[in-house]
């Protein structure tokens, strides 16, 4: 390393604090409570071949590599010679961009000189896009809302008009989503000063040199932490709840040398309901868990993210086929990390996590007047919820927290203001957390009730049902997860269903599997887990062996 | 000269206790090592010091105003009181749960921060309000009962509560309040509707709880301090600067110590906006660096910009979201792991790292020569000539180039590379966090003045500019103890919270101008324990949004009696607000508010214009010295000044050090220096 590398390595520094502002300008500007909550969106910057060179550090992993493609598709569709300064391009493509139809991709190619140099490119979910509204229940993507092809959205700084009428006119929430997509653009315009700063100060006119360094420094360093798994194929299967029916989960690791492929042939076929992944979605997730495992420290961008080769056979759930429906492609995504994770286990023992609740149990609620006479008006209530996390080899799980998603929650107290709903219970479920050496994290209890005048509606889509996290060398699995009324009356887990005025709605959502023997269990742990009542005496005895 | 002009200023911080007095003949400062077990001691030998300086009797001392990190030190080093948290069943474990997400995203061995109070002393009561402060479920009497005799057996020391929405409708808190207090009068009770009245249980509740944790603690030593000083001779009354930049008695202080959280860093903030409005600023960025961390904060029109909600207590690398959101009022800082002592080192792909780890003050740096190995900021600052190893901290600690050069070269590069990149490297991610902080507020850092103080800040503060476009760079005099004579400048406040939700749509004066009364009436009473008769001044806002945004912005309204047909005018105050942070509003989306804030605060007087001086005549060089100027990549013949010959109207052109006991201040070549009227350097870019 000499003292140019040390000017690259600040300009890599620069370039990621360019991003961050990027994605914070589009966080405080969005509606969409998704993007603001949950940071479900993406920001980045591309150098002129569409290779990815710096990305935010944002909520949402889905996002992260499936956005690193989809400049790509940009550049090979609209072509240099159509690439204008003032351009900026759009599309939501589930299979060109990121995987369902309310992310909308924005990428603004980047000039400087009269030279375009590359491209800023940022992803976000919108608040609606047409169609049935945000559920599983469309059976192929037409029904799902409005596909906007790759397109200019503005051609050398003109808005085209034709394009925002057919949105306005396409769409429940015109002012907002159309507002979303005027953020996008507004989001790499603030990146694109602050790249254009950067390259006045260091007296750069071009990005090649410096796109070269990193995305070459990555790549030989993600080789690298490749190499040092060893080399074998490793096997995993797991079966998760899937909507209509159990879906199989199956992938190949082959690891040779600093090369490492991982191909999801045998999962199951695709569903007639929304929760397919296209594979692009799929990859994004598979990698996400690879790089945590095995390369974590290493920046995203293209050179950190293509040695994690990943494939899945087109027509099964996660390498989804058009027009298949994949408006709620995130709960099969947010699964597929467990399996790869489980192949990796395989290879790198000691390394991962046990299983988790991985899959979100977010809740849209809908409250409408119970009398429909009463004139009180709807409302919509949306929470995000987890469950708990797989015990790690050194630690215990994390209890109700997202994991491999990066979601937050949101306060009951704010929840209770926006819709007439009381909110009775949300608090840890005691004994969920999987026993093990190391004990999986807890689930959580939440439990609903509309408020007078009102019932509601809530659409299930909660996984880990019938199929709970399972544990790891020896640790058991997590406690499944369950829907029903308080009183005990049993829902189903998937589906629209109606809650009555004076009914309460009880969610337990599932605990993380346990990692190693229960026996094995430092007492003391087992002490503090009764005294903190994350455990029961019972339990001690039964799965600890535990007499107190 | 009246008696009322002596006011004595005491900061404790993690090294030093800086003492700040202000007497007819001027200031004398001094500091004194802090002292751990009887931090107390430590302000006696300080005001001691420090009068004998300035030849005062310590009992014409009219006023004592104190700040201090050692609730914040409690907080994080978990030395709190056994503290019970009673709460609505159900929510037991709002403060372990907390935002349910991950604050770093690829880290499969992260850990959460462990909640204050542990799960088995976190009790429920079978109770529930509803967000308009309805009663849904009765509190039974017995259940009351029944918490008392658990609480009474569990031996706590310290009680918290937090009910939901209390905020709205505080009265089974203080039912459950008034039965434990009535069954243990001695024991600390904390209520959530009294030490943060506002919408969303984790960030109300934390700071019910660590009120609770520390105020056994707190109130014991500043009844001891209290004491001391009156047995030592000094009979004023002792007043203490809260996080949000203003006085308050030390009684309240005592029940209200959660409010002391960042009194220390509020008074550099304090500080610095005395030197904005002494020298006719409206645009300031104040910036302080010291050993371990940098913060930076605006200071606009004057006053530092307060925010209601901060995070303490970071527990993985300075990571926002890795430490406990509490909701009081607080001067807003951005604080990253970037100091003197911050550690370089290379990470998996070889880069170059700095910070957030730090050498302290023990071992120190390499160039100390106690036994630091590790390449640190100050190495790199001491390796390109920015410090003389002869007069550093006035001579005191002579400097070993020779260990910062055996440190640098550990990252395979040579000494100077090594060193250049350090420094580059802590100055970018320094300007970085500055950047987004502006970015995040809507303002446009190119038309801000930096004023730079703290230890390292003048080091560093120039090359910060040049890489954030800032033309303008004030280094006040006695930055070394700027939080102790911050102290002095602030005004006697109190900031009262509600949380009242109101849509606009549906907007009732009435219930927010009661509101309003009762809000000042607390917050007067609370001024009055130290300023009573005083002029003073109202200060609200409001905390408004769309619907259906998670997140509210801060608006600014005339404090009046409300109309209902003031909506329009509340409406256009959020559109600005809203276009200043966003850049646009939304037609058609109802706009709604949660949270009210209302401050009284006494007025300030008028600080004396400073003579200000943009050229000048040439300072004295007493000699040249090469350093490396990080702009221009290449070593420089800078010219070196005694700060004491910057008197006013005298210049230096960069490249230049100013050099004084304390510090050095680096002038690039993109810059010249001039002394001001009020001892302050102006460092102003040769192109503005």
């Amino acid at each position: 390393m000499g003292a140019s590398d040390i000017d690259h390595q600040i300009m890599w520094n620069r370039l990621i604090a360019v991003v961050e502002e990027q994605a914070t300008t589009l966080i405080r500007t969005a509606f969409s409570t998704s993007v603001r909550e949950a940071g479900d969106l993406s920001a980045g910057l591309f150098d002129r071949e569409g290779r990815m060179i710096a990305q935010a550090v944002t909520g949402t992993p889905g996002h992260v590599n499936a956005m690193a493609e989809s400049v790509t598709h940009f550049a090979a569709q609209i072509g240099p010679q159509n690439t204008f300064d003032g351009d900026v391009f759009i599309t939501n493509d589930p299979w060109l961009g990121t995987g369902h139809l309310h992310d909308i991709t924005v990428v603004t190619p980047v000039f400087r000189k009269g030279a375009h140099i590359g491209y800023f490119a940022c992803t976000a979910h919108v608040v609606d896009i047409g169609g049935r509204g945000f559920g599983p229940d469309g059976n192929e993507v037409f029904e799902e809302g409005l596909l906007i092809p790759i397109t200019k959205f503005a051609e050398r700084g003109q808005v085209q008009p034709l394009l925002i009428e057919m949105i306005r006119a396409n769409v429940r929430t015109p002012d907002q989503t159309v507002g979303d997509m005027y953020s996008l653009a507004t989001c790499n315009e603030a990146g694109d000063r602050r790249l254009q700063a950067m390259m006045d100060e260091f007296g750069i006119d071009d990005l090649q040199s410096l796109s070269d360094f990193v995305i070459e420094t990555s790549r030989k360093a993600t080789l690298e932490a490749i190499s040092k798994v060893p080399s074998g194929t490793y096997h995993e299967t797991m079966q998760v709840d899937g909507y209509d029916a159990p879906v199989h989960m199956e992938v190949t690791l082959s690891v040779d040398g600093d090369q490492l492929l991982a191909d999801f042939a045998g999962t199951s076929g695709m569903s007639r309901f929304g929760v397919n992944c296209p594979e692009v979605y799929t990859r994004a997730y598979a990698c996400y868990a690879l790089k945590c495992a095995i390369a974590p420290e290493v920046p995203n961008n293209t050179g950190s993210l293509e040695p994690f080769r990943i494939t899945a056979p087109e027509g099964c759930i996660l390498a989804a086929k058009r027009p298949a429906p994949v408006s709620v492609r995130h709960v099969m995504g947010h699964l597929v990390p467990d399996v790869v994770l489980g192949a990796l286990h395989k290879a790198m023992p000691d390394t991962v996590p046990a299983e988790g609740a991985s899959a979100l149990w977010n809740i849209q609620i809908s409250a409408r007047a119970s009398d429909p006479e009463s004139g009180l008006p709807n409302r919509e209530v949306l929470m995000f919820n987890s469950g708990g996390t797989g015990a790690r080899p050194g630690f215990d799980g994390l209890s109700a927290t997202a994991f491999p998603s990066g979601v937050s929650t949101m306060s009951v107290e704010a929840t209770e203001h926006v819709g007439p709903i009381t909110v009775w219970r949300k608090d840890l479920r005691e004994g969920s957390g999987g026993a093990g050496a190391l004990r999986g994290g807890l689930g959580q209890t939440i439990e609903i009730e509309p408020r007078e005048g009102y019932d509601f509606y809530f659409n299930a889509m909660f996984d880990r049902v019938d199929n709970p996290a399972r544990g790891r060398n020896g640790g058991l699995a997590g406690g499944a997860g369950a829907v029903e009324l308080a009183d005990g009356t049993k829902l189903r887990s998937k589906g629209r269903q109606l809650v009555k005025n004076g009914q309460r709605l009880r969610l337990s959502l599932p605990g993380g599997g346990g990692y190693g023997a229960p026996e094995q269990r430092n007492r003391d742990a087992v002490a503090g887990d009764v005294a903190a009542g994350f455990i029961t005496a019972e339990q001690a005895k039964q799965d600890y062996g535990f007499e107190g | 000269m009246s008696k009322i002009d002596i006011r004595v200023g005491v900061d404790i911080g993690g090294t030093f206790t800086d003492v700040a007095l202000r007497h007819p003949g001027g200031l004398s400062t001094c500091k004194v090592l802090t002292n751990y077990s009887q931090p107390e001691q430590a302000i006696l030998d300080g005001i001691v010091k420090a009068a004998d300086q300035a030849s005062i009797a310590l009992g014409d001392i009219r006023q004592v105003i104190h700040g201090t990190t050692l609730v914040t030190n409690s907080l994080i080093e978990r030395r709190g009181a056994k503290t019970a948290f009673i709460t609505t069943e159900g929510f037991r474990d709002v403060i372990e749960m907390r935002s349910e997400n991950r604050f770093e995203q690829y880290d499969l061995n992260l850990n959460l921060p462990k909640p204050l109070v542990p799960r088995q002393d976190r009790f429920t009561l079978n109770e529930r309000m509803g967000p308009d402060g309805k009663v849904l479920l009765a509190l039974d009497l017995s259940e009351v009962n029944a918490m008392v005799d658990t609480i009474k057996a569990g031996g706590f020391e310290a009680v918290a509560i937090g009910l939901m929405h209390a905020y709205a409708n505080d009265a089974h808190e203080v039912a459950m309040g008034e039965a434990l207090s009535k069954a243990m009068p001695n024991l600390s009770i904390s209520l959530s509707s009294v030490i943060s009245p506002q919408m969303r249980e984790l960030p109300r509740f934390n700071t019910v709880i660590a009120n609770a944790y520390v105020q056994p603690q707190v109130a014991d030593y500043l009844g001891r301090l209290v004491a001391r000083l009156r047995d030592t001779g000094v009979t004023a009354p002792v007043f203490m600067l809260h996080s949000g930049g203003g006085l308050i008695s030390v009684e309240t202080a005592a029940e209200q110590p959660v409010r002391l959280l960042e009194s220390g860093p509020a008074g550099g903030a304090i500080f610095a906006a005395d030197f904005a409005r002494a020298h006719g600023l409206d645009k300031v960025l104040g910036f302080d660096m010291g050993g371990t961390t940098a913060k930076i904060c605006l200071i606009e029109d004057g006053a530092p910009k307060t925010a209601n909600t901060f995070e303490v207590a970071r527990t993985y690398r300075f990571k926002k979201g890795s430490g406990m959101t509490v909701s009081t009022p607080v001067v807003e800082m951005v604080e990253i792991g970037a100091g003197g002592g911050s550690i370089a080192s290379l990470d998996s792909m070889g880069r170059l790292q700095v910070g957030p780890r730090s050498a302290a003050s023990e071992p120190g740096p390499a160039c100390y020569g106690r036994g630091g190995t590790e390449p640190t900021v100050t190495d790199a600052n001491l390796l390109l000539g920015r410090l003389d190893p002869n007069n550093f901290a006035g001579g005191a600690i002579p400097l070993q180039i020779a260990e910062s050069e055996k440190a640098a070269t550990k990252l395979n590069l040579s000494a100077r590379d090594a060193a250049f990149g350090i420094t580059e490297l802590v100055d970018e991610n320094m300007a970085n966090a500055a950047r987004v902080h502006t970015v995040e507020n809507g303002r446009d850092i190119e038309h801000f003045t930096m004023i730079a103080f703290g230890g390292g800040a003048p080091l560093h503060a120039c090359r910060q500019c040049e890489k954030l476009g800032i033309k303008a760079l004030i280094i006040p005099p006695g930055a070394g103890v700027g939080s102790a004579i911050g102290f002095l400048k602030a005004p006697f406040s109190f900031e009262a919270t509600r949380g009242l939700f109101q849509r606009l749509d549906d907007f009732d004066a009435g219930a927010l101008n009661a509101a309003l009364i009762e809000m000042e009436a607390e917050a007067r009473a609370f001024v009055d324990e130290g300023a009573k008769g005083a002029e003073t001044e109202i200060r609200l806002s409001a905390q408004m949004r769309y619907s259906g945004q998670g997140w509210e912005i801060p608006v600014v309204l005339p404090h009046k009696q409300f109309e209902d047909s003031d909506v329009s005018l509340i409406l256009s105050a959020f559109e600005d607000a809203y276009c200043t942070l966003f850049g646009r509003i939304i037609d058609g989306l109802a706009v709604e508010i949660t949270n009210w804030l209302l401050t009284v605060s006494t007025v300030l007087p008028d600080t004396e214009p400073v003579v200000g001086y943009k050229n000048g005549s040439d300072a004295n060089v007493a000699q040249t010295r090469e350093f490396f100027d990080a702009a221009l990549r290449k070593s420089v013949a800078a010219r070196e000044v005694e700060r004491s010959s910057m008197t006013p109207g005298k210049a230096v052109e960069g490249p230049a050090i100013i050099v004084e006991s304390e510090t050095s201040t680096v002038v690039t070549s993109g810059y010249r220096a001039v002394g001001q009227g009020d001892g302050s350097l102006l460092l102003l870019a040769k192109e503005a």
